[in-house]
């Protein structure tokens, strides 16, 4: 490392001439995916590419959100610090997601004032409007109460784990780089979040009251991930995206396994009903969605050009 | 997108690069974290450095990269662009060997060998079991105290010899 005159001189990125100024609202890291081809595929759409990668972009972006809302709130620390390390891992994935598909399809992208210094993944996740998020209602859901957190994200990391796992073969070299990185991580949120279900179950009998109050909460929003979007036909017929129908019955396992192993039924429910023919994939919302939006957007709207 | 190298040039700029330090463990450089993959130098003097993020969420790479830019600079590359590459992804494995005692003379507990991930991963509802020494003391008598710790890459272990706790940094 060299000397600097002064401890603050490190602090300034780039030492470059003229403007250094950046996006206020930024990591600082101005392109996720600098140096990497993201030439499409042949005979592949970029369209429902993008829509594609919005959805599993969506999914990670607004259960980060949820799940970071547990900061400094969690029953114990060690818990706390676990969520925010999940938390940390879905935006992550989230950000390279949307810096794809905004490759991918420029035309996604909300426009924003002239001049204004905000990179193409930050403006889809603070500039789009409800309507335009794709991700299913299961994840923008209240956190409830731990339990409740936990079931959904055991029934949330199943199957995106066992997507990505699929997605790792994706014609889309990008995606299928994304898939890898995210396939070791999400094992590990499976199975956290299968270890708190078989310890809360197992626990105390009010624990296990919950454990169940939570499990009929969230098992009526699963129907939606096994819904097959005409999005997911499209890409997994161009060999770039993965209908999730296919990995229904291995989520299936994991989902009798752990209730079986906790000694807990599966609760038998009606799925929550689409909205005019659709749900979270076609950007129909529950009331949660606006307030969480309100929250994650508020201060990036308010300063569309901020820079620092 | 390669550029053309000049193989001495490239050398000694890979020398530098590889000499910054992981922002976060100090005790490592980048090269010995496995995150650097590439250095190349242009005809026109450019220096294009290749490094990959450790996890999806890695908060470091900024950092790293004004690091690289900061040391290419102050060795007289006046360009330097700093690339991200996804693929293959990173893994602990590729942490030196050099790394892992830099690590353990830390206090902090190097991986063990990456799990493989081909197919379908199974589920286990047991913790994970890892057979640790206490960095400190030597000692096996260590228990888990959680999964996840300060930053993505490690969990946080006790020693029930020494009864201190320390860093494990994860297999992934």
């Amino acid at each position: 490392m060299s000397d600097h005159d002064s401890v603050y001189d490190g602090l300034v990125g780039h030492d470059l001439p003229g403007d250094d100024s950046r996006w206020a609202f930024g990591t600082d890291f101005e392109d996720p995916l600098a140096g990497v081809d993201t030439t499409l595929p042949e005979g592949v759409d970029g369209a429902a590419l993008a829509a594609y990668c919005l959805m599993l972009g969506d999914d990670a972006l607004v259960h980060s959100h949820r799940l970071s809302q547990w900061a400094s709130n969690a029953p114990d620390l060690e818990e706390d610090i676990a969520l925010a390390n999940v938390a940390l891992d879905l935006l992550g994935q989230a950000r390279l997601l949307l810096a794809r598909a905004a490759a991918a399809d420029p035309g996604v992208v909300p426009p924003l004032p002239e001049g204004s210094p905000v990179p193409p993944e930050d403006a889809l996740a603070f500039f789009r409007d409800e309507a335009a998020f794709r991700n299913v209602r299961l994840v923008e859901a209240e956190n409830g109460d731990f339990a409740v957190t936990m079931v959904r994200l055991l029934l949330a990391s199943t199957h995106r784990l066992a997507v990505l796992q699929r997605l790792t073969t994706s014609r889309d070299q990008v995606l299928a780089a994304i898939a890898a990185k995210g396939v070791k991580e999400l094992t590990y949120h499976r199975d956290l979040a299968g270890r708190w279900f078989l310890t809360l179950a197992r626990g105390t009998a009010e624990s296990r009251r919950r454990l169940e109050a939570g499990l009929a909460l969230v098992w009526p929003m699963r129907e939606e991930l096994r819904r097959t979007h005409p999005v997911e036909r499209t890409v997994a017929e161009q060999g770039v995206g993965v209908d999730p129908a296919e990995v229904a019955d291995e989520v299936d396992v994991v989902l009798e396994q752990v209730p079986a192993v906790s000694g807990v039924e599966r609760p038998a429910l009606p799925p929550v009903g689409l909205v005019a023919g659709g749900a979270g994939r076609e950007g129909r919302h529950t009331e949660a969605m606006g307030r969480l939006l309100a929250e994650m957007q508020v201060v990036a709207r308010a300063h569309p050009t901020g820079r620092w | 997108m390669s550029v053309p190298a000049t193989p001495t040039r490239a050398g000694a700029a890979w020398e530098v690069a590889a000499s910054v330090l992981d922002p976060e463990l100090p005790v490592l450089t980048l090269a010995d974290l496995g995150v650097l993959r590439d250095v190349e130098v242009a005809e026109d003097g450019r220096v294009v450095v290749t490094i990959t993020p450790t996890y999806s969420g890695c908060p470091a790479m900024a950092t790293m990269r004004d690091d690289l830019v900061r040391a290419l600079r102050d060795h007289g590359h006046d360009r330097v662009e700093v690339r991200v590459s996804l693929h293959p992804a990173w893994s602990t494995d590729r942490i030196t060997e050099r790394g892992r005692e830099a690590l353990r003379s830390h206090g902090i507990s190097p991986p063990g060998p990456a799990p493989r991930h081909d197919g379908p991963v199974a589920l286990t509802l047991q913790p994970v079991r890892r057979a640790l020494r206490c960095p400190r003391c030597g000692s096996s008598e260590t228990e888990l105290t959680s999964e996840f710790g300060p930053t993505a890459c490690k969990a946080l272990y006790r020693c029930t010899d020494c009864l201190e706790p320390f860093e494990h940094v994860k297999e992934i």
